[in-house]
């Protein structure tokens, strides 16, 4: 089963490293190489996942390894959903490392397969894991859409023309990119936090118990909800909405990590 | 078919000057160069002529003598003496001509590197070079390759994606910054030759509509006449900011005409939707303090010419990418020469192989008498299959696999060793471009 595991990650290093070559010299050959390697290498991913699913015998998504993997999952799915939909040149180059980021922290996380509790068997783990891991997968490309649009907001303000200005996309593509990312992964998110209560009121007969995970999850929502508000009524679009989609990642990542190193409570994994 | 069969003579705008050139009157589509050319020994020909160059590439089994009667052709009646011809013209055999097409093609010898007009002119002058029956086997794949070469190094690198004038850069800024043009407004602050072409630039990339502004209304209401646009006097500038997307500036005041405290209030209004300055006026009319904005992107002329330099420096270093696809594309093309060549001389060798059966079993059958159409039948065949036999070793000999240089030299031998070439041995010897 782990060997469908490093597969998949070999396949996503692969394509990191044509995309970044890609990058520097421009073939299109490596570029349609990388693409070969994601697509393969995120079917690879899909069958680890059922694999592991069918073995623990439910949802892989209750260790940190699994709930990271997962997310990796996602990030490239909705990569290749977007690109299925819209051209945004050279997104492949930033989205692949972030990946193989994620893979590599999962790959070093404890693999071991984990007993749930009978409380938290449902149907909803799930549901709520799944969505919640979605959100974060459209969080994480709208990420790198702030960063692209940074980078190249930067050289086209200082007329300092380096590495990117030819390489990536017009702002006016960045922004839509950063607006798509963010009216999927936003909804996702609000389904998310509801279907998790609603399981919460199952498992523990409540619906909020301002467990840390809870909170920060909820803290996560409202600085979406603001940037989301703010774009359509203050006009937070462009440079801001660039950066805003980096503060508002960086809060998700902390929701999905800090929380649970930092502060514990029942969403802790490996626990 | 050897490779030193295909020629190239011609003379560009490096090589001759224009009151050279423009007297070399092959231009049009007149059968009678054609007719001309072939007389002179060209089986086949194409000749391209441009107001930067003309060539003339073509197929002569005696290239010795066709490649001097032909540059003395394209000269024609232009009373230069020999020297001069070899002064300004050139002339390429081989794979030198065929790399040589490939560049023109691919626009890497052309007097703007990348500029796409000259496959155009040469797809044109090869559908003259057939249409007057002056294209073979040879010009016809030297040609489709030379095109097929020029898609592949404009797709392969940017070469012609560059914007190497102030106005052209503009436009590339532009749409780095909006992307699709369409449904954008520009507004033009002044006027001026430069400005103007700018705004035509934008309106060519699909904008939507073009707002004049200037000191005199009169003058307004003319020019977005020619712009089909809509004017305004210089009092409204500031609030018209919330209307467009584009400003190209270029009055003759001698201050400033926009400051920054002016246009941050609008930047508000407008949402923080971009905004694109566009400074051309010396002096300059717009305060450099406007790109400190956010949102808000200011060039002035400096700036522009900046991005063209780094366009041209860009575009020379992707030159040097179609160039080693040229070199690569010719490389090939010579070797698909040399295979056909192989496959003559294999068919040169059965030939060969069956002359001399038919004529030893003729003479062997005239000795023996009478014999049964079956024995008479074996006899043949097994005559045929012993030259089969000696043959094949040969054959693989000059099929193997090696580099074109060498592929050439095996022909060679074996076409000594058997006498392929009807006359006595030559060699060959190699033609260059200098006398």
């Amino acid at each position: 089963m782990i060997i469908l595991f490093n597969l998949a990650l070999g396949g996503y290093i692969f394509a990191t490293l044509s995309y970044l070559i890609f990058f520097g010299n421009g073939n299109k050959k490596i570029r349609t190489l990388a693409r070969a390697a994601i697509i393969g290498a995120g079917v690879m991913h899909i069958l680890y996942t059922v694999a592991r699913m069918v073995k623990a015998g439910h949802t892989p998504i209750t260790n940190n390894h699994e709930a990271v993997s997962f997310f990796a999952l996602a990030v490239t799915w909705g990569y290749l959903s977007f690109r299925w939909r819209y051209r945004v040149q050279n997104f492949g180059v930033f989205v692949s490392p972030i990946i193989v980021a994620l893979m590599l922290v999962a790959k070093f996380s404890s693999q071991a397969v984990m007993e749930l509790p009978p409380a938290l068997q449902s149907l909803w783990l799930p549901v709520h894991a799944s969505i919640a891991v979605m959100a974060n997968g459209f969080l994480a490309l709208a990420f790198c859409g702030g960063i692209m649009y940074l980078l190249q907001e930067r050289e086209i303000k200082k007329k300092k023309f380096g590495l990117f200005y030819h390489r990536l996309p017009s702002l006016e593509a960045l922004d839509d990119l950063n607006r798509h990312c963010l009216a999927v992964g936003f909804p996702l998110m609000t389904l998310g936090i509801i279907s998790g209560s609603v399981w919460a009121k199952q498992a523990w007969g409540t619906y909020w118990q301002w467990d840390p995970k809870e909170t920060w999850s909820l803290i996560t929502w409202f600085i979406y909800a603001a940037i989301l508000h703010q774009r359509f009524t203050a006009g937070w679009r462009r440079r801001r909405a660039a950066i805003m989609a980096i503060v508002g990642f960086a809060a998700a990542l902390f929701t999905l990590w800090g929380v649970n190193f930092l502060i514990g409570g029942v969403h802790s994994y490996a626990g | 078919m050897q490779a030193d069969n295909i020629l190239l003579i011609g003379l560009n705008h490096k090589t001759a000057p224009v009151a050279i050139r423009e007297k070399m009157a092959l231009a049009g589509d007149r059968e009678l160069p054609y007719q001309q050319l072939r007389r002179l020994g060209c089986e086949e020909c194409c000749i391209l002529s441009t107001c930067n160059r003309v060539e003339i590439s073509f197929v002569s089994r005696d290239p010795e003598k066709t490649g001097p009667a032909v540059r003395k052709f394209l000269f024609g009646d232009s009373n230069l003496s020999q020297e001069e011809y070899e002064k300004y013209s050139y002339l390429h055999q081989g794979s030198t001509a065929v790399a040589h097409l490939f560049r023109v093609a691919a626009s890497l010898d052309s007097m703007i590197v990348g500029e796409p007009q000259i496959l155009g002119q040469l797809k044109q002058a090869f559908k003259v070079a057939t249409e007057n029956k002056s294209s073979g086997p040879i010009l016809n794949r030297f040609f489709h390759k030379a095109f097929s070469v020029a898609k592949r190094v404009r797709t392969e690198t940017s070469i012609g994606s560059n914007a190497v004038s102030i106005s052209y850069a503009a436009v590339e800024l532009a749409k780095k910054i909006f992307g699709d043009l369409g449904g954008k407004n520009v507004m033009l602050l002044g006027a001026g030759e430069m400005a103007e072409l700018a705004a035509e630039h934008l309106i060519n990339q699909g904008i939507n509509e073009v707002l004049v502004v200037n000191r005199t209304l009169e003058r307004a209401v003319n020019l977005a006449q020619r712009f089909k646009g809509r004017a305004a006097g210089l009092d409204q500038l500031v609030d018209r900011l919330t209307e467009i997307d584009i400003l190209i500036s270029s009055t003759g005041a001698p201050g400033l005409v926009l400051s920054g405290p002016e246009v941050k209030p609008i930047m508000r209004r407008r949402m923080n939707s971009p905004l694109f300055l566009i400074d051309i006026a010396v002096p300059r009319d717009l305060d450099p303090a406007l790109n400190d904005i956010d949102n808000v992107y200011l060039y002035d002329i400096d700036d522009l010419q900046q991005v063209v330099e780094m366009n041209k420096s860009e575009r020379d270093k992707e030159a040097t990418r179609g160039e080693a696809i040229v070199g690569e594309e010719a490389i090939k093309f010579s070797q698909w020469l040399n295979a056909m060549e192989i496959g003559t001389t294999i068919a040169a060798l059965k030939d060969k192989t069956d002359e001399i059966c038919a004529a030893e079993l003729a003479r062997t059958l005239k000795h023996l008498g009478n014999l049964s159409d079956k024995e008479k039948n074996s006899l043949e065949k097994m005559v045929a299959a012993i030259a089969a036999r000696m043959a094949h070793n040969p054959i693989m000999f000059m099929k193997k696999e090696t580099d074109p240089e060498l592929r050439t030299e095996k022909l060679a031998m074996v076409r000594r060793i058997f006498a392929l070439d009807p006359a006595p041995e030559g060699g060959r010897c190699e033609r260059h471009d200098q006398p």
